[in-house]
């Protein structure tokens, strides 16, 4: 039996959040400094405490896990109590999770979700009602169980793949991609469109597209939309996002790609650990050389970190355990739109990289949400060079569209390294 | 009475996999299996640097996820004599090696167990005496009585909440299910331990390529981890010792956990031993060399593989047949493409084409037209002989050539059943060559790693041979193709490059050659001729034809081929 709508939870969410607004009247949030003090005053039922403690959790480690939640979101600390209370109080949203033309390492990436025990407590916090790569039924079964899920509004949708305008390219139950896309969507209250062929088409679009293969902002339309690129996805984007949704009964602030801001807006440059070598001009020139193990900046060797939003570098993957560009590869730009066509060939250098400064994408977000990130980096123990990078960005917010920005300007470093850099990339 | 069934969505694999049936008598009598889902990677790839091709062949699949990188860098170093060093290859071993161990892992307990094991029916279930099952089954540390009656807790708080989730309208109360309560709670509560050890242990591969789902540290020439002990941004002693905490890991829990609980479930379906054989040909292509020698075919080099190469015909287990990769060839009689020369024609991949044509119903539609094309899936044959592939045809292969490590343990797991070899012929007997696959290869795993430390200390490690990294160091065409043994099967890439560009590229996947459809001489392929004599007790609930079905495994974005641009010299690419 299910207690309430979607629409009616979202409600009973709300109330919390507010009433604990009132009890914490600090304003603005971004202005308080720690985010752990607060989050312990959270008030959690009993029955919930019960809940954690049939998951092995303790309470200060779900607190906890609600600060650094509330951390990735880029939220002011002062909303974790908010966040652990609509968690606790969430009754198990229903969620279908559809798949069109992809590969299924999306889903794999949202069940490799950093934290074993907490992330299980977010399997549980939500009812996945259609996955096909996880769900006992088959068949007609399978059918009736997402039939059961969408004959109430109110329901989360996640599509993962692109939707091929070729529709015998993709039928499930005998029924076009397109057919099952449009019918899931209108009873939907949000729609997270996961990984960068649900987003942006992928790579069934890229060139020549075999299968005219369109993303799922292409099909949908007049329904909150999230998109939360990357080939996969880092598993935290998906998970921090449905989170926002159970807190706030909302999707989180997003760049004009519609990505998630919290996870999609940094530059991947910005935040790397090797930054520090790119702006003292040490460059890895080829793989195996004596730069490439000592951890220099991979530029040169095709890095398309400058590039590219999205939070591997502060986030990292598998449970924190590192990211491409730790391991000794360049990124490859995953989460940007067509990037097998705008970042390939992937092992040359970029033709032109421009100011490295924040784009307007990375202005709007601002002063709260470098703090936020900040105190992520901080969590990651990313150096203070880092955070001083942040927090110095942030501060002179310069109008740089992308492209706008001199060569050379902003961060390039002051011996002219990164002048030198950029000549040399324009040739 | 007969009557026509259809499943689809097949669930708990991975893509888009439809299956009809025909049912008379309580039996399955015919079967058709058709992918219809694709999207055209390869073709993708047609134009682009060969050097990249890795990336592009990896979104083949995000569960399988190394595989075809893996196989893309054979094929291209095939075509340009490039020889990777030892370290790498011995790193890219346990990359893929991890992928087995995972893989098969997650399908042992997240895929398939639901066929046999009731999750409700562990509701009832006396946790003290689920406690002694798993004592007397291994010493798996997490084993109290109070354990299984946490899990039973959890799960009753979860049905109690009214909405099953993923569990909702299972074949829960299915009269085929026949595991006592007790170790269906046994293998509930391991499916949720397996969901934490999968996300541990794949950290595997983010030590040594950056991440998972789709590690990133293949190159044309090696791989992009550097070695150097003395760089905190290199592989060094910290970092292989957190691989070795890993895998120890692994061989603990498919030792402890994994075998025991496959053994302990089979026990309770002997008739499954039984029942769907298909083919009773099988084929792989061997893998994972002590000298960093890829596979070949023939036989010449699989002394050298832990898994050798070889084909197996008519389950005879007696004579194992040297294989030649020139011999493998692709039909498209009754799937949606056609062939210049005819579409009667068996091609060899090297001569491969993929031309479209989708003569499927316009959906929505009931019923393929299985009398003429059903299937996005070519049909792979050796010599004209329909093979099985994945890991029962690795195991059988590996027993037929004597490897005593695989030998012993069929042996003694098949004496733990009171079975003999000719049960490994079998619906059950997949699942068990699964099974003690995961064990040999977690073992294997643990001795790779030991021989790559052994080269470290000896001072090799390169990891990256940048001698023909230049695209000035090509000849002008070239061709190859790199083999693999995947967690599914033989996989196989073929490349063609003409002035430093992919000009042709074409993968032959596992589940191409057990899920495709028939061919033009009307032969069933493997899925399909396995499950004709599968019982099934209520055709509305077809739990029966699942079993056979994910005792294969299906990996179905693999197996699609993909389309061509019309009316380009690029239609001779195909795709999987």
């Amino acid at each position: 039996m299910r207690e309430s709508t979607l629409a009616q939870r979202v409600v009973s969410l709300g109330f919390p959040f507010l009433r604990k607004a009132d009890a914490h009247p600090v304003l603005p949030a971004a202005q308080r400094d720690s985010a752990a003090s607060d989050v312990f005053d959270a008030d959690l039922s009993e029955g919930f405490l019960e809940t954690l403690r049939a998951h092995k959790v303790s309470r200060r480690r779900f607190l906890g896990y609600c600060a650094t939640l509330t951390a990735v979101l880029a939220l002011p600390p002062a909303l974790a109590p908010a966040v652990a209370e609509a968690l606790a109080a969430t009754s198990r949203p229903r969620v279908v999770w559809l798949e069109f033309q992809d590969c299924t390492g999306c889903t794999e990436s949202f069940l490799r979700s950093s934290d074993p025990d907490i992330g299980q407590l977010i399997l549980d916090l939500i009812s996945l009602d259609y996955q096909e790569t996880l769900m006992a039924a088959a068949g007609t079964q399978a059918e009736a169980a997402k039939a059961a899920a969408m004959a109430e509004p109110g329901y989360l949708l996640v599509v993962e793949g692109s939707i091929p305008g070729d529709v015998g390219a993709c039928t499930i139950g005998g029924r076009s991609a397109t057919d099952i896309l449009t019918a899931a969507a209108s009873g939907a209250a949000a729609i997270l469109a996961v990984g960068t062929c649900a987003t942006f088409g992928g790579i069934p679009k890229a060139r020549p597209n075999p299968t005219s293969a369109i993303s799922v902002s292409d099909v949908v339309a007049g329904k909150p939309l999230v998109n939360i690129s990357g080939c996969p996805p880092v598993p935290d984007n998906i998970t921090a996002t449905i989170v926002h949704f159970l807190s706030f009964g909302s999707l989180p602030a997003a760049d004009e790609l519609g990505r998630p801001l919290f996870a999609y807006g940094n530059r991947i440059h910005d935040a790397c650990e090797r930054r520090a070598h790119y702006d003292a001009g040490e460059f890895a020139l080829a793989f195996g050389d004596e730069g490439h193990a000592n951890g220099w900046c991979l530029y040169k060797l095709g890095c398309k970190g400058p590039d590219t939003f999205n939070s591997c570098p502060t986030t990292r993957w598998n449970s924190g355990t590192s990211w491409p560009v730790q391991a000794g590869h360049g990124c490859i730009g995953c989460s940007e739109p067509d990037f097998w066509d705008t970042m390939t060939p992937f092992y040359a250098t970029l033709p032109d990289v421009h100011d490295f400064g924040v784009e307007a994408t990375a202005n709007d977000i601002g002063l709260a949400v470098v703090a936020g990130t900040a105190a992520l980096f901080a969590a990651h123990g990313v150096g203070k060079a880092v955070q001083q990078h942040a927090a110095d960005r942030a501060a002179r917010k310069r109008p740089a569209d992308r492209g706008e920005g001199p060569p050379g300007s902003g961060d390039t470093p002051a011996d002219g390294s990164g002048d030198q850099t950029d000549g040399e990339a324009a040739q | 009475m007969s009557q026509r069934i259809v499943v689809d969505p097949v669930t708990r694999i991975e893509g888009h996999l439809r299956v009809e049936a025909q049912v008379e008598g309580g039996q399955v009598t015919d079967a058709w299996s058709s992918g219809t889902m694709w999207r055209g990677i390869e073709n993708v790839i047609l134009g682009r640097d060969p050097r990249e091709a890795w990336l592009f062949a990896q979104r083949i699949c995000g569960v399988c996820t190394t595989v075809h990188a893996q196989a893309s860098v054979r094929a291209v170093e095939d075509a340009l004599d490039i020889k990777p060093p030892l370290a790498a290859s011995l790193i890219r071993d346990l990359i893929a090696l991890s992928q087995i161990i995972h893989d098969h892992t997650i399908h042992f307990y997240q895929m398939q167990a639901f066929d046999w094991v009731d999750v409700l029916a562990a509701l009832r279930a006396d946790p003290v005496k689920t406690a002694a099952i798993q004592a007397s089954l291994s010493d798996y540390p997490v084993s109290g009585a109070s354990y299984f009656q946490d899990v039973q807790g959890k799960l009753q708080s979860f049905v109690n909440g009214g909405n099953l989730g993923p569990f909702a309208n299972g074949y829960w109360g299915h009269p085929a299910y026949k595991l006592p309560p007790e170790v269906d709670l046994l293998a509930v509560s391991h499916y949720l331990d397996a969901l934490q050890f999968q996300r541990n242990f794949i950290r595997v591969q983010a030590y040594l390529g950056g991440k998972n789902p789709h590690p990133q540290t293949y190159l044309v020439g090696g791989i992009a981890r550097p070695i150097d002990l003395n760089s905190d941004d290199a592989l060094n002693d910290e970092g292989l010792a957190q691989l070795e905490d890993l895998f120890t890991s692994a061989l603990n829990f498919v030792t402890q956990a994994l075998l025991p609980d496959l053994v302990a479930i089979s026990s309770y379906y002997p008739d499954w031993a039984k029942i769907g054989a298909g083919t009773g040909n099988y084929l792989d292509f061997g893998d994972f060399s002590s000298t960093g020698v890829p596979p070949r075919g023939g036989t010449l080099n699989n002394a050298s593989l832990f898994f050798p190469a070889g084909i197996i015909r008519d389950r005879d287990l007696t004579r194992l047949e040297p294989l030649d990769p020139m011999r493998l060839t692709e039909e498209v009689a009754r799937s949606w493409y056609t062939y210049s020369g005819g579409d009667d024609e068996a091609v060899q991949p090297y001569q491969g084409e993929t031309h479209p044509n989708y003569t499927g119903p316009t959906p929505p539609y009931d019923h393929l037209d299985v009398g003429s094309r059903y299937s996005w899936l070519k049909s792979p044959r050796y010599g004209g002989a329909v093979m099985e592939t994945g890991p029962l045809a690795r195991m059988l292969i590996s027993y037929a050539a004597g490897r005593p490590q695989v030998k012993n343990l069929i042996n003694s797991t098949l004496g733990q059943l009171r079975l003999g070899t000719d049960a490994l012929f079998s619906t059950l007997g997949r699942q068990l060559a699964r099974g003690v696959e995961t064990v040999v290869v977690a073992q294997q795993a643990l001795v790779v790693l030991a021989q790559l430390r052994e080269r470290i200390a000896a001072g090799d490690t390169q990891t990256f041979d940048d001698s023909k990294w230049d695209p000035g160091t090509w000849p002008s065409s070239a061709r190859g193709f790199g083999l693999h043994a995947g967690p599914r099967g033989a996989l196989s890439h073929w490349v063609e490059i003409t002035d430093g560009k992919v000009s042709n590229y074409q993968v032959i996947s596992p589940t191409t050659w057990n899920a495709g459809p028939r061919d033009a001489s009307g032969q069933r392929g493997p899925y399909e001729a396995a499950l004709v004599g599968t019982p099934v007790h209520d055709p509305t609930q077809p739990v029966e034809i699942l079993r056979t079905l994910h005792s294969f495994d299906p990996c179905m974005a693999c197996a699609a081929h993909i389309l061509d641009a019309e009316g380009t010299e690029l239609l001779r690419i195909k795709v999987q």
